[in-house]
Formats: C-alpha cells, structure tokens, sequence
C-alpha cells in the first residue's frame, strides 16, 4: 500500500501553497485518473491520518475521478473506455492503447479560507 | 469574523517530486548509454531467478550490474551475486515500492560509464510500483504459468504503466493446464500490441530470443546517442 506515502506528499503540496496564501485549507480538490495506480478508499483513509497534527487537520479530500481516454486510430478520435479492462475503441472496437488521459493524480484546487 | 471559504485553483503534479529525480536519472542513463531494464511482478514469480540467468548469460558479452529492491532481507542480493555481477540491495524496509530516489542513492557510487546494461528488479508487488517512475528504458511485467490467466485483467495499471510482458516457468505450463491463448489475449486486452516472451530460465526455453531482443535494444540507444 502506498497511498500513506502519497497521501503525506498531498498534505505537504497544500500546506504549501496554504501557507503561501496566508490562508486555512478546508478541502483539497484531487484529480484521479483510473490509471494513477491509487485507490480511492485507502487513500481516504490514509489521508486522514496524514492530515493528523498538521495544518490541513479536520479537512476534506474530494475526488474529481477521471476515466481512462484513449486515442482511436481507425476513428480519428479519442473515445472514453468503459472498462480498463478493455483497451478498445467504443465505437470501432479497434485495439488501441494511446493513452490520452487517465493517469491523473494531481490536485487542482484547495478550499480556504 | 473569519474570511468566507472559497475555490483557488492550483495544479500540483502529487508525484512530481519522483518524476523530477526519474528525468534526471534517465538522463544520466542516456549520457552513459547504460540501458536500464525494470522488473516488477508479483511475489514468487520468478523475476530473481530470471534475473539471475539473464546476467549470467549477458556477462560473457556485456557489462552488466543489477539493483535488487527487498522489503527486508538481503536474501536476492546473495542469489543474484553468484552470477558474479555488481549487486547492490535496497531495503526498502516497509515501503512497497521502489522510488526514484532510492535508485539514484543506490547508483551513488557506481560508474555508470562501465556499465551496457542495468537491471532494477522492484519489490514484489503488482500494484504500488506502477505509480513510479524510475528512470528506466524498458520496465517488464512478469508472470508465472502458475499464477493463472488472468493476471493482466486484475492488474492493468502495471501492465499499462510497463513496455514488455515475460511470462515465465513455461516448464510448468503442462502441470498447470496454462491457456496460452488466454493469458495473451488478457494481456493483449489491457495493453494491445505489447510484445510478450514466454521462457523458463530452468530449461532455458525463450531466453536466446529474449537476449536477443535486449542486445537489439542496446543497440538502439547507442546508435541513436551517436546521432
């Protein structure tokens, strides 16, 4: 499980950019891809823990969950995949594994106040 | 009376601070022209004794040397020396994974120069390892024929996040009813066109091809760090 050690990097980037702003956290926007490797509920919980004692204690996480987008050579386009077990066109079905997003783990906004 | 709460957008990178150490490592690597293979898998998949052979092959040819990350024993280290390359252990402790930084620390005083291939073999694990970049050329995915077909359909973060998959023990593959075409087709589902080699390192089935195919990799990095 590696989401303690990322969770702690997440506290540490809000803190950060907190402190900067002269400001308090109340939540920390995240974007996940459902390729990033990282799962939601035990990042949850590991956030928890790595937000005790620190600046961002008693904040919220709040995922923005991002699906895998591949590009399709046949079509031209990128298509949403409904499975990530099924690297293929939505419409074509052609194999394809040009990943155009879903690898995420990014925060991109804070709450403060 | 406090300030209302309000949305500032920000764009942190939450990895970037392994990505940042990966670039430079992968920079180091392309200036030495050292190519960099990566091994991940799960626990007892064969990726140490894999290993092992493929630097005992490699080094009648080639310069090779291998880090070996382990959560608590040096255990691999001592198997993979008898090949009599340059072994270094990471005791990673409880860390699940290997990260960046702990390859740059392990390389510290290593001549890069001296080395055609570098091997990293990650901890046993299927999952936390795909999140980071190590600096590599080439990561490979291992399964073993005992671990069943559908590897690739309960992991396809690693399988994505790595170039190559091998499966191995295929002289188990008999005892074991292995489906062949099942395992390629899983793989070939979450990561279409991945190569895959399948070998055994016992009866050495696969292995020249896969030898093969690293060479032709080397060489590749080389003639192109000429241009």
């Amino acid at each position: 499980m590696h989401e303690l050690s990322i969770a702690m990097s997440i506290v540490e980037l809000a803190e950060e950019e907190a402190e900067r702003r002269g400001a308090q956290v109340n939540a920390v926007h995240l974007k996940l891809g459902a390729l990033s490797g990282v799962v939601k509920e035990a990042l949850l919980s590991s956030y928890e823990m790595a937000c005790e004692g620190t600046a961002l204690q008693g904040s919220r996480l709040i995922f923005e969950e991002v699906p895998v987008v591949v590009f399709c050579p046949n079509c031209q386009a990128q298509r949403t995949l409904s499975s990530v077990q099924w690297f293929s066109c939505s419409e074509c079905g052609t194999p394809t594994s040009e990943i155009v997003q879903g690898k995420e783990l990014e925060i991109v906004a804070l709450e403060i106040q | 009376m406090s300030p209302e709460p309000r949305l500032v957008e920000v764009r942190r990178n939450v990895l970037k601070q392994n990505d940042v150490v990966a670039r430079a490592l992968r920079d180091r690597f392309r200036a030495a022209g050292v190519f960099v293979v990566s091994l991940v898998s799960s626990p007892g998949s064969g990726k140490t004794a894999f290993l092992e052979k493929t630097l005992t092959l490699l080094r009648p040819n080639y310069r090779v040397a291998a880090l070996v990350g382990d959560l608590a024993t040096e255990n691999d280290a001592l198997r993979l020396a008898r090949s009599q390359a340059p072994v270094k252990q990471i005791t990673t402790g409880t860390l699940c994974h290997l990260e960046a930084a702990m390859v740059e620390n392990a390389l510290a005083e290593w001549d890069l120069n001296r080395l055609d291939f570098l091997f990293i073999e990650n901890v046993g694990n299927l999952v936390c390892p795909s999140s980071y970049d190590l600096g590599e050329d080439l990561r490979l995915v291992l399964i073993s024929v005992t671990e069943g077909e559908d590897k690739p359909l309960k992991y396809p973060t690693i399988f994505n996040s790595a170039d190559v998959a091998i499966v191995t023990k295929t002289d188990l593959a008999a005892a074991v009813e292995f489906n062949w075409d099942a395992a390629f087709g899983n793989i070939q589902a979450v990561r279409p066109g991945m190569r895959v080699f399948r070998l055994s390192t016992k009866n050495g089935e696969g292995m020249e091809e896969y030898l093969e195919f690293l060479a032709t990799r080397l060489a590749e990095l080389r003639s192109t760090a000429e241009v």
